[in-house]
């Protein structure tokens, strides 16, 4: 159970990109998070695993505050959170399986990752990661050698070696063409559906929305503005959403 | 934009004034810099200027054997009173011989001198010898004969304002290349100080890049902005620092002392060199689980450290060890190798090289660990400790470390300066740095994280400009009294300067990665230096290399001209000869220099390429 409480982040221009953002999340739920570009979708998924400081408000995660963890505690949370990326961020000039093999740096000793040292048990566990995504074959090519689906599938791979209890995928399709994206959708639907894997993902199509939450969030300029079924966005919530002068396409 | 565009008088009153300044700055520049063309009209100017320009075109790189023919022949200068000339030599057969028409004339007269049977195609000069003695070193003019096939020459030639009763003489001197060209003396000396300025450069780039690259990870604003610690942890961490190096050394002085007593029997040492490889890898195997799934308790953990340390200590028993194997080995390879004995040398310098820097390591490694050792400790209580016992700790702490900083730079200006007053360089260091210490904790939060990472950016950032203004010339002075004059000396200075110039080129290539990736490897869980391997080190390989290239090039460069000041290379046989006027010589050296940095520049270029 993820609960948010009172959220807010100021950054340091003084721009309010989430304002008093309050949810729950319960276990093995896919989650969507909705809004329009600069809503606060990105800085409320990188709140949770704190790669950004939130200013106020408490994050809770199975009763521990993530909020208030040490460093060395944050490395143990954030092990267990599995993250998704627009732009993959993928080190280009590494192999896959380096890219993969990353997942687990929360897990081995400091000391031997350091000269690119993983136990045998990781290594085979990446293949078997790669595997279930479909890129095992590409295992030790460069990663920017990789098309742009396959790059978001080592994403996939990178954030499954965490054995992670959640996943943070932010705007995991927005570079990617219709079919890609679906494919890319289904992999985290099995990852949620079949290994219990609660799912937080921002998204941008109400179709892709329909098709794949369990549950949606709204964001509109940093506050919370809708929460529940996807299947209620009414064209009035709609227009509360994206804003009055939005069109509905999708 | 569109409210630009009326112009407005005061505008244009600005912009003519800016326009009437810079050219009084440059025509003040002008004055400055002594621009005067009037010393190029200058005939002798322009004489001498033609005459180096020639030295220059022909670099004293090829010679051959040559044949020489001099013929002397009388000359009276004025005719003398009596009107009678002594008779001249008659031409006898084959030998050649001078003509001269008429065969007395006037100062600053123009005679014809006409050459015969000399060897077709020579040249060489045709000189006035003033005095009677028809082998004077001593000649004027500057005629230059150029035999035909026939061996024959007419060359009109202005006798010189050398008046004499007695008979002077004109002497031709015509040479004749025999034999295939050879290379000349300075063609040799210039290859062996061409190569040895091309692996200063080697080494000087070598040394300063391994240098350079964890001093570009911490003058990287990007990397060093997050790293924020509590005051305890800073308070603590900076105590380590010279108690650990301290500490280390005695502790690696005796290891050295321990490894001398053992012998420096060959066999010894070669047993020693295999076994504690085995023993630091069982070691670290034990002591460093590749996963740790749960939180270890306390006593194996004092076991771990107890073995890690057993195991570092046995590490520099083996390097000590491996030092004087390489040395001993060293002695005999450069004596029974024969020309390849400068891999014995290699062998015993790099042995010379590992014992005299093992100690500072150790120092250094020791240090550096009981500092993250402590700062860690400090993390960890201020994470537990009440904010009120915190509070006084961080009082104590800071009060401490801000003292022995002050104290120790106190301490460092004493040494320098020598001034022998301890109420300056001691007492009033201790008493302002623990009185900073002391504000500091007294105005700061007890569990605030305080930027120490923009600190030690901006100190690093500092140092690095700092040392980069001065120029590797002017270190190669002070390399040069400390290890003597000779390409060491140049290498050290050329290192040390691209340490610093190499650190600030890194540091910007480390700001300008991608963040994404950085992001991404951050979230898995991964600590700082695990983000730094994965993330960063990947992105920066291609400039780092491509800069290194580039960096040797200017230190090939550089080499060169560093020298004029003791520091070894080609710049010492070029400043020679550019003091004695030899350009022949110097114009030599400028070739192979030229040749050398247009070749690296390709070879840059053709390696760059392919590992980008």
């Amino acid at each position: 159970m993820l609960q948010i409480k009172n959220l807010t982040k100021i950054y340091e221009g003084g721009v309010k990109a989430l304002d008093n953002v309050s949810f729950e999340v319960p276990d093995n739920q896919f989650l969507a998070v909705i809004g329009l570009s600069g809503s606060g979708k990105s800085t409320l998924l990188r709140c949770i695993n704190r790669l950004i400081e939130p200013t106020d408000g408490q994050i809770l995660w199975n009763g521990e505050d993530i909020t208030a963890a040490s460093q060395e505690e944050m490395r143990r949370i954030r092990r267990k959170i599995g993250m998704v990326f627009q732009h993959f961020n993928l080190v280009h000039r590494s192999k896959v399986i380096t890219n993969v093999l990353a997942g687990r740096l929360g897990y081995v000793n400091p000391a031997w990752s350091l000269m690119n040292r993983f136990p045998k048990e990781d290594i085979e566990k990446a293949i078997q990661k790669m595997n279930r995504v479909g890129i095992a074959e590409k295992a030790y090519q460069r990663a920017d050698e990789l098309s742009g689906g396959q790059q978001q599938r080592v994403g996939i791979a990178r954030a499954l070696m965490q054995d992670p209890e959640m996943i943070l995928a932010d705007e995991p399709v927005a570079s990617l063409d219709p079919v890609l994206a679906h494919s890319i959708m289904s992999h985290l639907e099995d990852i949620n559906k079949n290994d219990g894997v609660t799912v937080l993902c921002s998204l941008h199509f109400l179709d892709l929305v329909h098709r794949y939450a369990d549950r949606a969030v709204a964001l509109n300029e940093g506050k919370l503005v809708f929460e529940g079924n996807p299947k209620d966005i009414d064209d009035e919530k709609f227009k509360d959403i994206y804003g009055r002068d939005a069109e509905r396409i999708g | 934009m569109k409210n630009n565009k009326k112009a407005s008088p005061w505008k244009s009153l600005r912009v003519g004034l800016i326009a009437l300044l810079s050219m009084v700055i440059f025509a003040y520049g002008f004055q400055i810099t002594r621009v005067n063309l009037e010393e190029l009209r200058s005939e002798t100017r322009q004489e001498s200027l033609i005459r180096v320009m020639r030295a220059l075109a022909k670099p004293d790189l090829l010679e051959y054997e040559q044949e020489v023919e001099i013929v002397n022949t009388p000359v009276f200068l004025p005719c003398p009173a009596d009107g009678t000339l002594p008779a001249t030599p008659e031409p006898s057969g084959l030998e050649p011989y001078l003509v001269l028409t008429p065969a007395c004339a006037n100062e600053g007269d123009t005679i014809q001198v006409e050459g015969f049977n000399f060897a077709p195609n020579t040249t060489g000069p045709l000189r006035f010898i003033p005095g009677s003695d028809p082998d004077n070193t001593v000649s004027l003019g500057r005629e230059n004969a150029e035999t035909d096939a026939d061996g024959h020459f007419i060359v009109n030639m202005e006798l010189p304002n050398r008046a004499s009763d007695e008979v002077q003489f004109i002497r031709a001197t015509l040479r004749r290349n025999i034999g295939s060209p050879h290379l000349t003396q300075t063609a040799h000396d210039t290859w062996a100080k061409i190569v040895e300025t091309v692996f200063m450069a080697l080494l000087a780039t070598i040394f300063g890049t391994l240098l350079a690259i964890p001093l570009s990870f911490i003058a990287a604003r990007n990397l060093m902005m997050p790293v924020k610690s509590p005051l305890t942890s800073i308070a603590l961490s900076i105590l380590g620092w010279p108690i650990g190096i301290l500490f280390g050394f005695m502790v690696v002085r005796w290891v050295g002392d321990l490894s001398a007593s053992v012998g420096s029997n060959i066999w010894i040492n070669l047993v020693s060199v295999v076994i504690s490889p085995i023993l630091i890898s069982l070691g670290l195997r034990w002591a460093l689980p590749q996963v740790e799934t749960t939180t270890p308790s306390t006593q194996v953990r004092i076991v771990r450290m107890a073995t890690l340390l057993l195991t570092v200590l046995i590490g520099f028993y083996g390097l000590f060890q491996l030092a004087s194997l390489t040395m001993s080995t060293g002695e005999t390879l450069t004596t029974s190798l024969g020309s390849f004995g400068f891999l014995g040398y290699f062998l015993f310098q790099v042995g010379d090289i590992v014992a005299i820097i093992t100690p500072a390591l150790g120092a250094l490694a020791v240090g550096g660990a009981l500092s993250s050792f402590l700062g860690r400790l400090g993390l960890r209580s201020s994470e537990k400790l009440p904010d009120s016992g915190l509070k006084i700790l961080n009082i104590i702490l800071a009060t401490v470390a801000g003292a022995t900083v002050l104290g120790l730079l106190g301490q460092l200006v004493e040494w320098l300066y020598q001034l022998g007053q301890p109420m300056y360089t001691l007492w009033i260091p201790l008493a302002v740095g623990g009185t900073l210490g002391l504000l500091l904790a007294i105005f700061t939060k007890a569990k605030d994280a305080l930027p120490i990472g923009m600190v030690i950016y901006y100190i690093t950032r500092s140092f690095l400009n700092g040392l980069r203004s001065v120029e590797a010339l002017v270190m190669a002075i002070v390399f040069v009294i400390a290890v003597g004059i000779g390409p060491f000396a140049g290498a050290l200075a050329l290192g040390l300067h691209t340490i610093v110039s190499l650190a600030k080129l890194y540091c910007e290539q480390v700001e300008s990665i991608m963040t994404g990736p950085l992001e991404a490897i951050e979230a898995t869980g991964a600590n700082r230096l695990q983000t730094i391997i994965y993330a960063v080190v990947p992105q920066i390989v291609p400039p780092y290399i491509s800069y290194t290239m580039y960096r040797w090039d200017i230190n090939v460069r550089m080499s060169t001209i560093i020298g004029f000041v003791g520091g070894g290379g080609i710049g010492f046989l070029l400043q020679q000869n550019i003091n004695l006027l030899n350009y022949r010589g110097a114009s030599a050296q400028m070739l192979a220099i030229a040749v050398v940095v247009a070749s690296m520049d390709y070879i840059s270029s053709v390696l760059r390429e392919k590992t980008i």
